[in-house]
């Protein structure tokens, strides 16, 4: 199968894709009905997505908002949060160059916050982003809302809304590509896709996705 | 005095020979095998190796009295003796200035009392070296160092009416000036040469002109004065041209170039390494090139080293506070032989000549530069011009740890250095002084 | 990147990606809490060999909204004649394990003998280096040129260059280390550079530099150039015979009320750039330095957001080893 790759090719992996594009449709429609019955309705919600690949799903899930309850103004309530500059292992990697951070101009005190990311992994990165959050205003709720739970949760963080969980091995890499932020050639039903890339095992109990990582 | 016999030592490149040496001279010389070895001769199979001429350098900072922690006459002709040479000329830029005959006479009994090469104080033209007045020339040339060239060197003799009087005063007993070439105006605060790498690093420029306006001054009033110049490390291609100029017109010039300014360029001040630092400093490889020429074709005459210890400490320190000068003693002869010899441009006959034989006429040495046969004093040079080994000044017997060539690999090694008849270096280490 | 000390060996990526951080600094000095946690715990000196409260407060400034620890190091009336005191200093920074040095130093090239030497671990910031380099001055030049372009093209600042842009510099470039800073990231970043100056002060040597160079500042300014940015002279240099006085200078190579009236009259789109302390009724007129042309505040306020990204970069991922746990 003809995955592309982001960033450089790691050795000796297979590359499997977990998530279609109309599988990762489906579950942003689900996730964006799951927003509205929490919140009943879309008073006050402001979507905001975490760079890089959490903005496009923010502002898929602000479309959808708008389709269902025309009172929602998609445009003025998404935004970006960068969190670059709040991570804990700045020391160990090196930095990327920070994305606009981009705030809807109603501001978000008082709001209820929908944070949204492509993959909840270690925690690390939605703990970086409730200390950027701090520093730009006070909401009154913020929920978190992740298109994939992987798993190997290393703070005492979840996600209100899941896209899907998928059980893998911390040997595992879970690519998420979106037409957005990753252009480039893909086959057909995969201009959307989320791959698991597994190193291949000499012991084939080890590291076989979806099956052997739940130890 | 122990006698011994060399055996199979190429002379200046030539054929091989055997060479006897006992009392200070060599007695014999010969095809190999003809020469026979008294009873208690010691042998030294030089298969392979070159003899030369002891080297001679007319221009050698000693730093002694005043800078013993950079240099003293012991440690500094220790390090000539590695280096193959059995006479230096001590710069006069010591404190107190070499100004006096006291002084000129403390030097050169220091080096008579070390052992390891001959020392020939250099005089001052000034007092102090402030270009302001001459100093006693003549009562050094009667004391007991017999001075004979005068420079105040690290500092151009500027003033043209004193240069004048300076050039006409030596005439009275043969001697010369030896001319630093610096126009003090044009190099005010100078820290490397005028051009492309001064203009991007943003270091005030030591222009070209400043060291050619001198040069041009003085071989014209050299000629009408009709006396004798010497010009301190040629630097630039324009000086080269001036002193062809002079030599053609019959003018009594003679010119000196230094090792580095034959393999090193201005290029290296990019690293801001005060190692680099030089005075004059190090220019583009254009000179470099018109200096090596100009040493083929005569325009130059001799290789001096402007050997210039310091402390770690004056040139530990950012470029513009460093002191300026390279180490040069112990690795002249490979710079020589790096740029000059392995590039086909002159044969070893040449290096004898240049590094040897001209400076011991310039100066006037009656025991050195000799050609090396029957009757002639046993200062000699074994050069093993094999090899190549990394530079490394830690293992330098000078104080100065500021060799430029630090890493860098350089041919050839001194295997042995006769000096007066006795061999202050043998198989490349150092051995005892010419005993009192 | 692991120290900033010239310009000339910046490359266009490494020039980009301060700018476009710079551009995200940029947007945390105008929200009300005015910091970020990046380098907290991570300790940065200013260590300043030569008076200039400017540099300083800038450097300081940036490193504190980025939450480092500050120290100022003001080694300036210690013995630095005798060198040896940058080699001790360096150490003495070393003990207090300072992660970057911001150095000003009056003399050329000491940020990379710090750099170089092997005395300190730290990472090195040029803040101005004798006549050398200046780099974080001619970053804050290129941002505020960026942004000055991002706004007349009407599209964000983030990812563009100055390819096109002619920039004229006027002064004295012999002794500025702005000019040698700016000609080479001008030129990195495809702008255009003019230098203007009496020929006493251009350097010898400088014909293979990527500018072109005038003695005649009407004729340059006629071009109808996208800035013009007016060096500081040294007081010091009026005396020394660069030329003959202050007026004569003035005359020909100030930007006096005359020349901005002329750009005015040609409705020309040049901003009138100055890295400070200006020289009012020297090298630029009041008229100048106060007109909506002129960028001096802009550049001020850029200088803040320039040295955050520098430091940023720098410090993060100064202990990097690969990690796969990003999510």
């Amino acid at each position: 199968m003809n995955v592309p790759e982001h960033g450089e090719a790691l050795p000796a992996t297979t590359s499997r894709v977990i998530l279609s594009t109309a599988d990762i449709d489906r579950a942003l429609t689900r996730i964006a009905h799951e927003i509205l019955e929490s919140n009943k309705g879309t008073d006050d919600l402001i979507i905001l997505g975490i760079a890089r690949r959490g903005y496009p799903l923010a502002q898929r899930l602000a479309a959808k908002l708008e389709q269902t309850d025309e009172s929602f103004d998609a445009r003025s309530a998404t935004g970006q949060l960068d969190i670059t500059m709040y991570r804990d292992d700045l020391r160990r990697n090196p930095a990327r160059t920070p994305q606009p951070t981009i705030i809807p101009d109603s501001g978000i005190d008082g709001r209820t916050v929908v944070l949204v990311d492509d993959v909840l992994f270690s925690g690390r990165t939605i703990r970086a982003a409730l200390d950027a959050l701090v520093d730009v205003g006070r909401p009154r709720i913020v929920r978190l809302a992740v298109l994939v739970d992987r798993g190997h949760r290393e703070l005492p963080i979840r996600a209100d809304h899941v896209g899907k969980n998928l059980p893998t091995s911390s040997q595992e890499k879970v690519r998420v590509l979106l037409r957005e932020s990753d252009p480039g050639q893909r086959e057909e039903n995969h201009e959307d896709c989320v791959v698991i890339d597994a190193p291949v095992a000499s012991d084939p109990d080890v590291a076989r996705p979806g099956k052997a990582a739940t130890s | 005095m122990s006698s011994f016999l060399i055996s199979s030592v190429s002379p200046e490149g030539s054929d091989p020979v055997d060479l006897l040496i006992a009392d200070g001279t060599i007695v014999a010389a010969g095809a190999p095998g003809s020469v026979a070895a008294p009873a208690g001769a010691t042998v030294v199979d030089a298969t392979g190796l070159i003899a030369l001429p002891g080297l001679v350098d007319m221009h050698t900072h000693l730093r002694q009295p005043g800078h013993e922690d950079a240099e003293t006459v012991e440690t500094g002709t220790r390090a000539a003796a590695k280096g193959g040479y059995t006479a230096v000329c001590a710069m006069a830029n010591s404190n107190p200035v070499a100004d006096t005959a006291g002084v000129v006479e403390q030097v050169w009994q220091l080096g008579r009392d070390a052992g390891w090469a001959d020392v020939h104080p250099v005089g001052a033209v000034t007092v102090g070296l402030e270009g302001k007045q001459l100093s006693e020339i003549r009562a050094m040339a009667e004391s007991r160092a017999r001075v004979r060239m005068f420079s105040d060197d690290g500092k151009c003799v500027h003033d043209p009416v004193l240069m004048r009087r300076a050039l006409e005063y030596v005439k009275s007993f043969d001697g010369l000036v030896a001319q630093h070439a610096q126009e003090p105006r044009l190099t005010e605060g100078a820290q490397m040469n005028e051009g492309v790498v001064s203009a991007e690093l943003g270091l005030t420029g030591w222009p070209a002109v400043a060291e050619e306006a001198i040069i041009a001054r003085d071989v014209l009033l050299t000629r009408h004065v009709n006396s004798r110049l010497h010009i301190c490390h040629l630097s630039t291609k324009g000086s080269v041209e001036i002193v062809r100029w002079a030599k053609e017109r019959g003018i009594n010039v003679t010119a000196e170039v230094t090792p580095h300014h034959l393999l090193l360029t201005e290029e290296l001040v990019r690293t801001f390494d005060p190692v680099y630092k030089v005075n004059p400093p190090l220019r583009t490889n254009e000179d470099v090139m018109a200096l090596r020429a100009a040493v083929v074709d005569g325009t130059v005459d001799v290789i001096g080293t402007d050997h210039a210890p310091h402390t770690l400490e004056d040139k530990e320190s950012e470029w513009s506070c460093a002191a300026m000068g390279m180490t040069g003693l112990e690795t002249a002869l490979s710079v020589v032989q790096k740029t000059l010899v392995d590039t086909g441009m002159i044969d070893w006959a040449t290096v004898a000549k240049i590094a040897s034989r001209r400076p011991s006429e310039i100066l006037g040495l009656p025991d050195q530069g000799g050609a090396l046969e029957a009757g002639a004093a046993a200062n000699i040079t074994l050069w093993d011009p094999a090899g190549e080994t990394p530079v490394n000044p830690q293992t330098h017997v000078s104080k100065g740890r500021n060799s430029p060539y630090r890493g860098m690999p350089l041919p050839g090694r001194v295997s042995a250095t006769f000096y007066r008849g006795h061999p202050v270096v043998l198989d490349g280490q150092l051995t005892t002084p010419l005993p009192a | 990147m692991k120290h900033l000390l010239a310009t000339a060996d910046l490359s266009y990526a490494d020039a980009l990606s301060i700018l476009d951080t710079a551009d995200q600094m940029a947007s945390v000095s105008s929200r009300s809490v005015k910091k970020l946690p990046a380098l907290r715990g991570r300790t940065v000196v200013n260590l300043f060999f030569e008076d200039s409260t400017r540099t300083r407060i800038s450097f300081e400034t940036a490193a504190k909204r980025l939450s480092a620890d500050v120290i100022n190091f003001s080694a300036k009336g210690s013995s630095v004649s005798k060198g040896e005191s940058l080699k001790d200093t360096a150490q003495t920074l070393m003990a207090m394990s300072a992660d970057a040095v911001v150095i000003r130093h009056g003399a050329s090239g000491a940020p990379q003998q710090l750099a170089s030497s092997g005395w300190i671990d730290a990472a090195v910031v040029n803040a101005g280096d004798g006549k050398h380099e200046h780099p974080t001055q001619a970053l804050l030049d290129a941002m505020t040129l960026r942004r000055v372009r991002a706004r007349r093209e009407d599209r964000p600042s983030t990812g563009m260059d100055l390819a096109g842009m002619h920039v004229v510099i006027v002064g004295d470039v012999l002794h500025s280390r702005v000019a040698r800073s700016n000609v080479w990231l001008l030129h990195t970043l495809g702008a255009r550079v003019t230098f203007v100056a009496p020929p006493t002060l251009l350097p010898v040597g400088m014909d293979q530099w990527p500018c072109e160079v005038s003695y005649d500042l009407d004729e340059v300014l006629a071009q109808r150039p996208d800035a013009v940015m007016m060096l500081r002279l040294q007081s010091e240099r009026m005396n020394a015979a660069f030329f003959p006085s202050e007026q004569e200078y003035t005359r020909a190579w100030g930007l006096t009320p005359e020349r901005v009236a002329a750009l005015d009259a040609t409705d020309a789109p040049t901003v009138i750039m100055h890295p400070g302390p200006m020289n009012r009724g020297l090298e630029i007129s009041s008229e100048a330095a106060d007109s909506p042309r002129s960028t001096v505040l802009a550049q001020v306020a850029n200088g803040v957001s320039v040295r955050m990204a520098v430091l940023f970069l720098l410090l993060s991922g100064d202990e990097s080893s690969p990690s796969l746990t990003d999510n």
